[in-house]
């Protein structure tokens, strides 16, 4: 629909009226991320102005009583978790599309992409608690003490692989018809079809799946927080218990006050940055650019 | 497809179909396990003086009413605040901007980043906007509040599906008749429009009950029965995070919690797919 201000035939006073509290809704939507980004940079502003940026990646160690504020273990926690469970679900949950629109036989490929629709639906406390009380006593067995970054690594597997599965999903279900069918009719075994058709044909969806997926392992807490173990300190094996970003926050919020209560605002920062970089990254596929 | 043709024909074609199906099995088995779990530990705990009864003991004995009670505030102040904004926003964005205009395009690509943003950071700027700068103090009303930022974008998207569903001949129809576009919208365009705006609502409160993190620093720990809205109140998701992790013997009680939420939730996601096979395809509206 056009816009009211050009439409001339309009003679209701109660047309310009409604048209600006809408406009007013939208703004106050609108304006939230502004805000949020705001607030972020305010209570973060007096530690940054005290010891400068470069000391948050500089400093010995994460002793934020004693003003020490090295945030890179945190940072590789999340780094380390995320690609990890990125690398698995992402072949698991493109492989549960391909089984839903190529392989299973319809009676399955519904109650399928319910159950993966429930998982989706399933709160992030509920991984969390399961974790803790399930995997980390199997993988504490294997090699002490269990709050791992494996567990970590799992669960977020578990918690992101609906997101990547429903987007693909999506993406397979756009794919023409007839492109299948040519490619039936050259011959192509089922694999040959998807490997060579398919998913050329779905990569701009497959890889903002990917991105999505990716933003919520960075964004993921409270699963994190309860199967990780929450050491700050940069991992050596994968059954080293390890502290994220949003764990610290979570952890030290509490009991923050002055430059640490700032510094968490910093982390709070950092995890925004990673984010509208994402988003951007979804944009400039969205335009097309990753064909070609 | 060509099955019998592909079945034989080579080795790459065999470990495909074993990885997709190997795949599938997974991701069946570890969900069955899971639910499998929760039910299994939580059923026998559950009973009608469990969804009563107050917490004893840091929870772990005693029931969750409280928590119930809190949680449903929360979710009520989350709708009020979100639910008029939200469906403004969609109105403005379907009915009322040109795809093309600068306002339209600014509002969609912030509520995209908005969907993005972790739900800690939520909680962080909960506590430094409402807890702080507003002085709601750790309230039922902050946590609402913080929660209403966050399920806006979802009820925002699939309300403006709602409306984009409706057949452009009603705004043809409504224009020929002369009516007014308030009338328009109030008369033919919500009544139409209601299944998407279900389904978001439907989905955002699913969200909003799920949400963790986001509340610990804006609504606060406390187990008691709140008095009002200032009051703190512990939601359920919360009190699942605080047994397990916190209170040492509190599993039980944590799983029955837990299975809780779950059925409310599935009872919710449940809801919204039905909605979104059923309704969203209804096209005929009685005015």
């Amino acid at each position: 629909m056009t816009s009211l201000s050009s439409n001339t035939l309009s003679r209701w006073s109660t047309d310009e009226l409604l048209c600006w509290v809408l406009r007013g809704t939208a703004a106050i939507a609108g304006t939230i991320v502004l805000l949020i980004v705001a607030f972020l940079i305010v209570e973060a502003l007096p530690v940054l102005h005290h010891i400068g940026l470069l000391r948050f990646f500089t400093d010995p160690s994460w002793h934020p009583v004693e003003g020490l504020y090295n945030l890179t273990p945190m940072l590789w926690g999340t780094l380390f978790a995320m690609t990890g469970s990125v690398l698995i679900a992402t072949p698991l949950g493109i492989l549960s599309a391909v089984f839903c629109h190529y392989y299973a036989p319809p009676a399955l490929a519904r109650p399928y992409r319910r159950l993966i629709e429930l998982l989706a639906g399933i709160p992030s406390v509920v991984y969390g608690f399961w974790g803790l009380v399930v995997l980390v006593p199997l993988i504490a067995e294997i090699q002490p003490p269990g709050p791992s970054l494996l567990a970590g690594i799992l669960i977020l597997t578990i918690m992101i692989l609906p997101t990547i599965t429903l987007m693909a999903d999506a993406s397979l279900a756009n794919v023409p018809q007839q492109y299948v069918r040519g490619a039936a009719a050259l011959g192509l075994p089922r694999w040959a079809t998807i490997r060579g058709v398919v998913f050329p044909a779905a990569k701009s969806g497959l890889f903002t799946g990917v991105i999505l997926e990716t933003g919520r392992a960075i964004g993921e807490t409270m699963a994190i927080l309860m199967v990780c173990g929450n050491v700050v300190q940069i991992p050596t094996s994968i059954f080293d218990p390890i502290r994220t970003l949003t764990a610290n926050i979570a952890l030290e919020m509490a009991y923050a006050l002055g430059d640490h209560r700032a510094a968490l605002f910093v982390s709070g920062l950092v995890l925004m940055a990673m984010i509208v970089a994402l988003a951007l990254a979804a944009e400039w596929i969205s335009r097309g650019r990753v064909y070609g | 497809m060509a099955k019998t043709l592909s079945r034989l024909q080579n080795p790459r074609e065999w470990l495909a179909l074993v990885f997709v199906w190997g795949a599938a099995a997974l991701v069946t088995a570890t969900f069955c396990w899971l639910l499998g779990d929760i039910i299994r530990h939580g059923l026998s705990h559950i009973s009608w003086t469990f969804l009563t009864a107050p917490p004893e003991n840091a929870g772990r004995r005693g029931g969750i009413g409280p928590i119930l009670v809190s949680t449903s505030l929360i979710l009520g102040v989350c709708l009020a605040v979100s639910l008029p904004i939200g469906i403004g926003t969609a109105v403005l964005l379907a009915e009322f901007t040109s795809d093309q205009s600068l306002f339209g395009w600014m509002t969609r690509r912030s509520l995209d980043i908005l969907a993005g943003v972790p739900s800690i950071v939520f909680g962080l700027f909960g506590n430094a906007f409402f807890c702080k700068t507003l002085g709601l103090g750790f309230s039922i009303l902050s946590g609402g509040l913080t929660l209403a930022c966050m399920v806006l974008p979802i009820l925002i998207r699939s309300t403006e599906e709602g409306f984009r569903a409706v057949p452009a001949s009603y705004r043809l129809s409504a224009a020929a008749l002369g009516l007014s576009r308030t009338t328009t919208l109030v008369h033919l365009l919500l009544p139409a429009a209601v299944p998407g705006l279900l389904v978001g609502l439907v989905l955002g409160v699913g969200r909003a009950i799920a949400e963790t993190a986001a509340l610990i620093f804006t609504s606060g720990y406390v187990d008691r029965m709140p008095e009002s809205l200032l009051d703190s109140g512990r939601a359920l998701s919360i009190h699942i995070f605080d047994l397990s992790m916190n209170v040492s013997g509190g599993d039980a009680n944590a799983y029955a919690s837990a299975l809780v939420l779950v059925i409310m939730l599935l009872a919710i996601n449940g809801t919204a797919s039905w909605l979104a096979t059923y309704g969203l395809h209804r096209k005929v509206v009685t005015v």
